[in-house]
């Protein structure tokens, strides 16, 4: 803290103990017997000095829950989560991330009747509360527990909001089925009729339009295109006429997400060449969802099952000497943060420690910003960039804005830091729809306000808040580094 | 490979900020790392120079710099490097108080009278030193600042007016515990509210109205520091017209509009003079031995290597976790370098609530060019300087210098980082 206040704030900090030999000079936790004041002569904190009476009272009986103490009890009540929260922002009755953490969690502990409050289910899983917390609070975990905790034992499975729920958080079983006949999927998904019916009985809001499925999916280009053999023999050329070693250890996994995927292969394609230029071997390996809407839904189990999949694929890379990379900031939130909060399987530590951004990938280990300086773009409007909360809690709010600034032809434009209001699942459920609209208006304003008319940012539900808001259209940073690094090479 | 930059400031509080901005306009490429949002965001928003020295208030810090230990901060980068660092803190805000040497009294929440270097615009019509009598004004909903209790604090303190308090319900019947930027942002929107009698009314001209019963001839009216965070200038001027009195804000504890305005502002001179800036990673630990090579960015996980030509320490102090104690002793965990400590743990602090206690003064010991140093008293790295509450030597909740301490070595250490370049 860098300014003052110190008649406000030090006084009844001192007042706790100064006064009070006994609780200034052991901190509260031991009786110091006799050595009480300035010699420390009966002071042993490592002797227990409560005799023979003591009962050892066991505080968390069922040792199998996650024990957020410490986390709960390093919350000061600054409020400064609460003034953060995107939600808390613009819905008066939603209680803020100091409730639903650190008091609800106190509240689990010791009221033996006490259920996870319903206001859980508004908490929108941005993480912005993590960032803000200034004394290290375990806030979106705590959040992750609780809602994981009240759909488990209090949403009935028997209810159309569960099963809406449960069929947006599994998104990519939906898209899956979609992409087999595409045409038809984007046709039947956006028929007016069809979406009112959807919106009265599962609650999912017909204000949206759903996302377009990709002709051919990424791994089916993937595929078609030699797969990781043909970029081994990419990657080689590449480094030749790079002038680097021919065996250069250079191999990245790519976890390209369902969205990428199924809706925008020319992100994961973008990512493909463009690592491919700086001489990457790719490969793609199997994988379920990241888990994001799952975390967001309570869905704990669900999001269990796919993260153990992607741990144990990854994982097997990762000791081969592999690092891996995301396109959606959100995928990259997941496994490096959520995974090591939320589950324990064998590598989920060294996957974490091994996952990063794409552009954040190049960033440290080439010259990114030199070659970006060095080249020109064309075809790319001005462009008004919106950092995601999940590249946000990344410390990667302001790498597009600040790689792209001596790029020649494009100007990205910051349109400020305010959520998108979204959050991935959020913005589609009925009842939710004009909170996230709320939250994202001063978003759209700014977009509106920047010189462009086209948006840029790296998360794929962002996209779609912005593109609903403002009718722009939305590309994503790799395709402006595919743009200005790869240019006629692009090629299949 | 290694993330690059000319200068990497580490901390992105006031001194961080200072640091990072005197550096990027002097032609350096920075970056600035913080591990979470501005420290700024929970300040009062006023920058401080030198409140008190041995307990008693100060007039002109400036006077007063002299009679500082030797190792006090503003010793070692001397008056001058104070006044320019106040020079370029009044180039990129609209603050006040840079028209004289000295301290501005400003009215806080509690009701005590703070001397004070520099103020937000917003403050300005609330000065002790002015003698037109002054009401404040609280809203049952925030019951950090009890109106007429701190009008009662604010007479007892001998100011040269008449203060009275009182407590009206906010328009618009926001929840009890709302949070404060749900009020700046109701006036900043100006939208229609409820009134008393079912009208409806524009946010501001309903807030005039609740207030107007009680202005009994005030010439100044004083509302906590919730007026208005994208446009505090409008909303002061809104309600100064409604009410046919000058209105000011009284500085608020965190989380704090004043502190966040000032952080936008200065993210933006940031931004403005072409620096990087990254929040929400720590910096875990370095490499090299006399010079610093890297430090080592923990990414949720990930360990990132940034590298830099020179580094800025700015971590913040024992409240910020720049410096760290545990029952064994005191540490500065990035480049862990010494923080001067007395060996018995019971002279850290004076039995005394209000004694002149060791702790509050525990901080890395710099050299006369700001690096922490060793033992011997030589630098721990050559191209490591540190700046703000990270360094030892003052007693910034005693001596109400905690602004003007980072501001000034803040500065200082940019320039120096980047004369080395």
């Amino acid at each position: 803290m860098s300014d003052e206040e110190s008649n406000d704030t030090t006084e009844p900090l001192a007042q706790d103990g100064a006064d009070d030999p006994d609780v200034e000079t052991d901190g509260g936790a031991v009786d110091p017997g006799d050595g009480v004041g300035g010699d420390d002569a009966g002071f042993a904190p490592e002797e227990p000095t409560a005799g023979e009476d003591f009962e050892p009272v066991q505080v968390f009986p069922d040792d199998e829950t996650m024990d957020l103490r410490p986390g709960a009890d390093d919350c000061y009540k600054c409020s400064t989560c609460d003034v953060n929260c995107p939600v808390a922002e613009v819905d008066d009755d939603f209680p803020g991330p100091k409730f639903q953490g650190p008091e609800q969690w106190r509240l689990k502990q010791s009221d033996e009747e006490y259920t996870v409050d319903e206001s859980i289910t508004s908490c929108s899983n941005c993480m912005r509360c993590d960032d803000a917390c200034p004394s290290g609070v375990p806030l979106s975990q705590m959040h992750n527990e609780a809602r994981g905790e009240y759909v488990d034992e209090e949403m009935s499975l028997l209810s159309a909001k569960y099963w809406r729920n449960r069929i947006l958080a599994n998104y990519r079983i939906s898209a899956s089925i979609a992409s087999l006949a595409p045409g038809l999927a984007n046709a039947a998904m956006n028929f007016g009729p069809a979406r009112w019916v959807v919106e009265k009985t599962l609650g999912v809001t017909s204000e949206r339009e759903f996302p377009a499925f990709a002709e051919q999916t990424f791994r089916e280009w993937w595929t078609a295109r030699g797969g990781a053999a043909a970029s081994r023999e990419n990657a080689r050329e590449a480094r030749e006429r790079r002038g680097e070693p021919i065996d250069a250890d250079k191999r990245v996994a790519y976890f390209h997400g369902c969205y990428a995927n199924y809706n925008t292969p020319e992100v994961a394609k973008a990512l493909v060449r463009v690592y491919e230029h700086f001489g990457y071997e790719l490969v793609v390996p199997e994988q379920r969802c990241s888990g994001t809407p799952m975390f967001a839904n309570g869905m704990l189990s669900d999001a269990r099952r796919d993260a153990e999949v992607n741990v144990s694929s990854l994982a097997d890379l990762v000791d081969r000497g592999y690092d891996a990379v995301c396109s959606c900031t959100s995928c990259s939130m997941a496994i490096r943060q959520e995974y090591p909060e939320l589950f324990s399987f064998e590598g989920t530590g060294e996957v974490a420690g091994s996952t990063f951004e794409a552009l954040e990938y190049l960033r440290i280990h080439e010259d990114l910003r030199g070659d970006l300086a060095d080249a020109s773009v064309e075809g790319f409007d001005d462009l008004a960039y919106h950092a995601p909360c999940h590249a946000r809690n990344q410390g990667l709010s302001r790498q597009a804005v600040e790689l792209f600034r001596e790029l020649d032809g494009v100007t990205v434009e910051d349109v400020g830091d305010s959520c998108s209001g979204i959050s991935g699942t959020y913005g589609w459920k009925e009842e939710k729809y004009g909170v996230s609209m709320e939250i994202g208006e001063e978003m759209f304003e700014h977009m509106e306000s920047a010189a462009g008319e086209t948006g840029l940012t790296e998360c794929p539900t962002c996209s779609m808040q912005m593109e609903h808001g403002t009718g722009y259209e939305i590309r994503h940073p790799l395709e402006v580094v595919e743009e200005a690094l790869v240019g006629d090479r692009a090629g299949a | 490979m290694a993330i690059e930059s000319d200068v990497l400031v580490i901390g992105g509080g006031l001194a961080g900020l200072s640091a990072a901005i005197a550096a990027a306009r002097e032609g350096a490429h920075v970056r600035l790392v913080s591990y979470k949002q501005s420290t700024l965001k929970q300040a009062s928003g006023l920058v401080d120079v030198l409140g008190y020295v041995d307990g008693e208030p100060v007039a002109d810090p400036f006077e007063r710099m002299a009679d500082l230990p030797d190792d006090h901060p503003y010793r070692i980068v001397g008056e001058s490097g104070v006044r320019e660092a106040l020079a370029l803190f009044d180039e990129v805000t609209d603050y006040r108080g840079g028209h004289t040497d000295r301290n501005a009294l400003v009215p806080t929440h509690g009701g005590t009278v703070k001397p004070t270097a520099r103020y937000p615009a917003s403050a300005a019509p609330g000065l002790a030193s002015d003698d037109r009598d002054a009401l404040l004004v609280g809203f049952e909903t925030l019951v950090d600042f009890d109106a007429p209790l701190a009008a009662d604090h604010i007479e007892a303190a001998g100011v040269p007016f008449a203060a009275d308090g009182a407590t009206v319900r906010f328009p618009g019947d926001l929840r009890a515990d709302a949070k404060v930027t749900r009020y700046a942002h109701l006036l900043d929107e100006d939208r229609a509210v409820e009134t008393d009698g079912g009208r409806r009314l524009p946010a501001r001209e309903a807030l005039a109205e609740r207030v107007r019963p009680h202005l009994d001839g005030h010439e100044r009216v004083g509302f906590p520091a919730v007026l208005g965070d994208d446009d505090p200038a409008g909303v002061r001027a809104a309600l100064s017209k409604g009410l046919g009195a000058d209105v000011f804000e009284v500085p608020m504890g965190p989380p704090s509009l004043p502190g966040l305005r000032l952080a936008d502002r200065l993210y933006e001179a940031l931004d403005e003079a072409g620096a990087s800036v990254e929040t929400g990673v720590p910096v875990v630990d370095y490499e090299g031995e006399e010079r610093v090579e890297r430090v080592l960015v923990d990414r949720k996980g990930a360990e990132v290597p940034y590298a830099a030509d020179q580094y800025v320490l700015a971590t913040g102090g024992l409240v910020g976790k720049g410096v760290e104690s545990d029952r064994e002793g005191v540490r500065e965990p990035v480049f862990d370098c010494r923080v001067p400590q007395p060996a018995d743990r019971y002279d850290w602090f004076e039995d005394a609530v209000f004694g002149d206690h060791a702790f509050a003064r525990f901080g890395v010991d710099p050299d006369g060019e700001l690096r922490p140093t060793d033992e011997r008293g030589d630098p721990e790295f050559e191209n490591v300087r540190a700046a703000g509450s990270v360094l030892g030597g003052h007693d910034f909740p005693a001596e109400k210098s905690g602004a003007g301490v980072s501001l000034a070595t803040g500065r200082a250490a940019g320039v120096l980082a980047t004369e080395e370049l």
